[in-house]
């Protein structure tokens, strides 16, 4: 091959290229498989959705219900609770929510007991603001779930619920 | 490495070796010329090899009778310690080893610290030695996940969630790394899995960890060139064969001591009750060796900064031949990084306590004091030291202290103590 074929590509060039494409595209479908497979299977899945019998819950009381391997915390407010929780300044939060959005039914609150530092299951009636403390790293959570003090960087998460009737909750 | 071409004595060897030179490399090794300083703190490269082979038997053992499921993981353990014949002999070993492992590797890590050895032209056995670390790190975690009990489950929860705080694809890791969502089933038979398949990964990274030392030689004491072979070195068999393995024998007492006298001392009396999704322990710690780095995420307040310190605390590590612009390697000719050098192990083992306190009030505060320093210690002051540092002058071979006397104070200590021991 002399010098000055060297500076345009020719077809063997193109073939080479062609063909390395095509194998990267191969071997990417090929791999695909074998990473997919540790994601959620079907049968994780399945459990997307749990039904929560709530009416022997007191007001001041909290349940927590096991929903896709995590602990759901659903705690029946007191008057009190709902009031302080409604009363705190935006200003003041770290990841601003109103309580209005997070209980759409104020007298109950749905969340994820997973706190949003590292995933431990926090305390409830605990910490500063007598509502939920996390003993992994010290996060301090009001009576609407919200993250007031420590190292979490968010609400604790609302998952999406729905009332079937008075007495169940429908998680998922 | 040995100048001359080997070839076997007998006919047979000669046929074979001419097929598949494995009698060459056997004589290489053992003719392999060492320097002839070497201190005792040179022998853990030999008791490392030792702790993984221990634990890759033992393992293979454990897995013959380990169930891994969610719901007989627990049980399936103390059917080995209870009714498994010296059941609980091989999982104790197994246990105690890992601990007695990461010590062989940090006294193995902090010596190449001391003596310079990470130093050119040896960068590219740092850098496998720092991968070796970070797979002993990974797999160590995921072993300890395997009895599946309350520490298993919550350690396990955490160190997985630190993927969550990478922006925007961090709740999909996490939940590929669970197969979930959160830590269940799945997450326990994979860690199995990859518990199993990560120390043959290991032992290919020794291989290449030895071959790649093989290239330059060991560094020594005095981390001077010596010229191989000389009358600085002798070859590795009998001489060093013997003195490693002396060395193991004195180690084998202190594992045998956590063995047979204090096996749980190590662990954590939470990992005996049986992974509760519902129920966090008051306190979560991860195994010692783990803790210093623990202390470095939990000493940043904020969540995706502190697992980006955590990783950074490795990494740091790994770049370290090009952060240390000093062209001197051993500390003994160093006056000023040796004390800066103690001060380093000191910050290690202040941060390794605090992981293991409460994160809050003054614990925090030295945490983040420490932490800070860990950082400068590398990014700071081994740059600026390598410039500005007046060494000692350097001997020119290993002998040369000995036989022609030397301005070194260092060296002429040993002198002495040479002579008196004439």
């Amino acid at each position: 091959m002399s010098d000055s074929d060297k500076k345009k590509p020719n077809r063997r060039d193109f073939i080479l290229t062609a063909t390395a494409a095509a194998g990267a595209v191969g071997v990417g479908a090929a791999v695909w498989p074998l990473v997919d497979q540790m994601n959620p299977d079907a049968s994780v899945k399945a459990l997307a959705s749990t039904e929560v019998d709530i009416s022997s819950i007191e007001p001041g009381q909290s349940i927590t219900v096991l929903w896709r391997g995590k602990p759901v915390f659903i705690k029946r407010r007191t008057e009190d609770e709902i009031k302080s929780a409604r009363a705190v300044d935006l200003k003041d939060l770290k990841h601003p929510e109103k309580d209005e959005d997070r209980a759409k039914n104020p007298e109950w609150l749905v969340m994820l007991g997973v706190c949003t530092h590292l995933g431990c299951v926090p305390l409830t009636d605990k910490g500063d603001y007598n509502a939920w403390f996390c003993p992994c790293h010290g996060s301090h959570y009001d009576t609407s779930g919200r993250i007031r003090k420590g190292p979490a960087p968010t609400n604790m998460e609302v998952p999406k619920y729905e009332f079937v009737n008075n007495n169940t909750i429908k998680i998922g | 490495m040995s100048n001359h071409e080997y070839t076997p004595k007998s006919k047979i060897g000669k046929w074979f070796n001419d097929r598949l030179p494995l009698l060459t490399l056997a004589n290489h090794l053992t003719d392999y010329p060492t320097p002839k300083n070497l201190n005792y703190w040179w022998t853990f490269g030999g008791i490392l090899t030792f702790c993984l082979i221990t634990q890759i038997v033992t393992g293979v053992i454990l897995g013959m009778h380990y169930i891994a499921h969610a719901d007989l993981a627990f049980e399936s353990v103390e059917h080995i310690m209870r009714d498994v014949n010296y059941g609980w002999l091989i999982r104790y070993v197994h246990a105690n080893g890992a601990s007695m492992f990461f010590l062989a590797v940090y006294i193995h890590i902090f010596r190449a610290l001391y003596y310079g050895s990470y130093k050119s032209p040896r960068e590219v056995i740092w850098i496998i030695g720092m991968l070796i670390y970070f797979l002993m790190m990974a797999t160590a975690f995921m072993g300890y996940v395997l009895p599946w009990g309350q520490m298993s489950f919550w350690g396990a929860t955490v160190i997985t969630n630190l993927f969550s705080a990478i922006p925007l694809v961090g709740e999909s890791i996490t939940n590929w790394l669970w197969g979930g969502y959160s830590v269940d089933n799945p997450t326990l038979t994979r860690f199995f899995s990859l518990h199993y398949l990560f120390p043959f990964l290991i032992l290919g990274l020794v291989v290449l960890h030895i071959w790649a030392l093989h290239v330059p030689g060991n560094n020594n004491p005095i981390g001077i060139d010596i010229e191989k072979p000389s009358k600085d070195t002798v070859p590795f068999h009998p001489y060093i064969v013997i003195k490693d393995l002396f060395a193991l024998l004195i180690f084998l007492l202190v594992f045998a001591f956590f063995v047979f006298f204090s096996p749980n001392i190590l662990g954590h009396a939470d990992n005996y009750i049986e992974a509760n999704p519902l129920v966090t322990p008051a306190h979560i710690v991860p195994e010692w060796y783990l803790l210093p780095f623990y202390a470095i995420l939990r000493s940043v307040p904020d969540k995706l900064l502190g697992v980006i310190a955590m990783f950074a605390a490795i990494f740091v590590l790994v770049i370290l031949p090009w952060l240390d612009t000093s062209k001197v390697r051993s500390a003994i000719f160093r006056p000023i990084y040796k004390q800066f050098y103690w001060f380093l192990v000191a910050d290690v083992l202040i941060l390794g306590y605090m992981g293991a306190m409460p994160a809050e009030g003054t614990y925090l505060l030295i945490a983040r004091v420490a932490t800070i320093y860990y950082f400068a210690h590398f990014l700071i002051i081994l740059p600026f030291l390598g410039l500005k540092e007046k060494t000692i002058e350097l001997p020119l071979n290993i002998t040369e202290p000995v036989l022609g006397g030397s301005a070194n104070p260092e060296m002429t200590k040993n002198n002495s103590n040479i002579r008196s021991n004439l």
